[in-house]
């Protein structure tokens, strides 16, 4: 440890966080809201009564579960720039760039995921509200919305919360695809003064603070919701 | 889409001249399950351990199994490959760094990686474990200590043997997910599955065979595990009792 060089870490600070991790929040925070919107939408259909809709919702889950995050980020990125190329119409496929692809990736992965929690979520809320909800007069999307999602989201905050914090580290993986998130900004500095322990120890300190201090955020609020039900 | 599709590309000979694309992947798929099986393995030998610490009634031992429990949960997998991969030899003293870094091909990424993804896993391990043991309930102790078993003979002889017979099937989730992992392995070079589709991609540009073909192999391997620990789910199952169930992650 003798040789540990702490002024390649400072004098490197606005760039790791002004560049990279300012890529990762992003990506992970977008990442999040469009995999709770089209993994709620997929819990919803995997629930329906249509088995066409149930049966597609299911095996959309299970083949994003079954392949390495890694796999998945590969083939999106090179698949994106087709079918963006087949929307527009052009000959030719079109580059997106690794944060567009990157956000596609995670929010349609992360989605099977949270399609996951949201339909123990609905599950979890008794039935008799949905019957209420029909009672009432309401249709489908309107029991759904007003009465069944809002107990589900609540009920699973937490689960939703500590799926979030994983797929925070898991943004880590954009490094295949040679995105400047975080840990690519931390390596590209790194490589490029050969100085790999400092950066690579630096990237697991605050990954670790980061990733630590929200489950235990996420913890309290559980403490929290659990008192008020 | 403007794709040339061509699946015989699988049949032909790939450049490094060890037989067709297919027998390519086919070996990748085996240093996959190599690294997942050794990393298991590791991660059930530490996993059993610092969970059962985590039981204990000595609080520095349980808050020394929660550190380590916090310290492997927190950080991404890809830094922690590379942690081991590039900054554990240079920790070590020099002549056993050199040794380590000197490993020929493949071993010299296979160890870092099965070390990672070994103690990787065992966070998860360790937590069902404790789960396991925290589920039986409280008379088994007891009972045992009542006998005139020391702590550790209860634990040997009473909780553990009931503790990993509830807790199989969610350490078998646990496996899938380290083959899963182990892809994560191709960014220190471990030319496992999904590396070799990448390289595939790259000699031959028919990007989405590859992808695809990989794709497959992991649906077969992944419906191959299932099958296979449904059959020892049913070996090891305690009568009477209801299976607890396990949490999500990747």
């Amino acid at each position: 440890m003798a040789g540990f060089d702490w002024g390649e870490i400072t004098s490197n600070l606005p760039y790791l966080f002004g560049v990279g991790m300012v890529f990762t929040v992003k990506l992970t925070v977008l990442s999040m809201a469009g995999g709770i919107v089209f993994g709620t939408l997929l819990a919803m259909m995997r629930l329906s009564h249509f088995p066409v809709l149930s049966w597609i919702a299911g095996g959309y889950v299970n083949l994003m579960r079954s392949i390495p995050l890694v796999l998945v980020i590969f083939w999106f990125f090179f698949l994106v720039p087709y079918i963006w190329a087949w929307i527009l119409r052009e000959a030719r496929p079109i580059p997106v760039g690794t944060f567009y692809s990157a956000l596609i990736t995670f929010t349609m992965f992360e989605a099977a995921y949270y399609c996951e929690i949201m339909r123990a979520g609905i599950q979890s809320v008794a039935r008799g509200q949905v019957w209420s909800g029909y009672a009432l007069g309401l249709n489908y999307w309107q029991t759904m919305g007003h009465i069944v999602l809002p107990q589900a989201f609540r009920n699973m905050l937490p689960v939703l919360l500590t799926q979030t914090i994983i797929l925070f580290q898991d943004t880590s993986l954009v490094y295949v695809i040679s995105a400047t998130d975080f840990l690519g900004a931390a390596s590209k500095i790194a490589n490029r003064d050969y100085r790999l322990v400092e950066m690579y120890s630096f990237a697991a300190v605050v990954y670790f603070v980061i990733s630590f201090s929200l489950s235990l955020l996420v913890k309290r609020l559980q403490a929290k919701i659990a008192v008020i039900r | 889409m403007n794709y040339h599709w061509n699946w015989g590309i699988l049949l032909q000979q790939e450049p490094g001249g060890t037989g067709t694309y297919l027998h390519y992947l086919i070996v990748g798929l085996g240093w996959t399950l190599v690294t997942a099986l050794c990393a298991w393995v590791l991660a059930l030998v530490i996993g059993a351990i610092v969970g059962t610490l985590r039981t204990t009634t000595h609080p520095w031992v349980v808050r020394l199994g929660n550190a380590y429990v916090e310290i492997f949960r927190n950080i991404p997998l890809l830094v922690q490959m590379f942690l081991w991969f590039f900054v554990m030899p240079e920790l070590l003293p020099t002549s056993l760094g050199d040794a380590i870094k000197q490993m020929p091909p493949p071993w010299g990424a296979f160890v870092p990686a099965v070390l990672c993804l070994g103690t990787f896993t065992s966070v998860r391990v360790a937590e069902q474990t404790r789960a396991g043991i925290n589920s039986l309930p409280r008379g088994q102790r007891n009972a045992g200590t009542a006998m005139g078993l020391t702590s550790f003979q209860t634990y040997r002889y009473v909780i553990l043997p009931q503790a990993f017979r509830i807790i199989l099937p969610p350490l078998t989730s646990e496996f899938m997910n380290v083959i899963k992992n182990s892809s994560v392995a191709l960014t220190i070079g471990l030319m496992e599955l999904t590396g070799r589709a990448r390289s595939m991609q790259e000699f031959s540009f028919q990007v989405f065979e590859a992808f695809a073909a990989a794709t497959v192999i992991y649906l077969l391997t992944n419906l191959v595990v299932v099958i296979g620990m449904r059959w020892l789910e049913g070996k090891v199952r305690v009568p009477g009792l209801i299976a607890i169930g396990a949490g999500g992650g990747h």
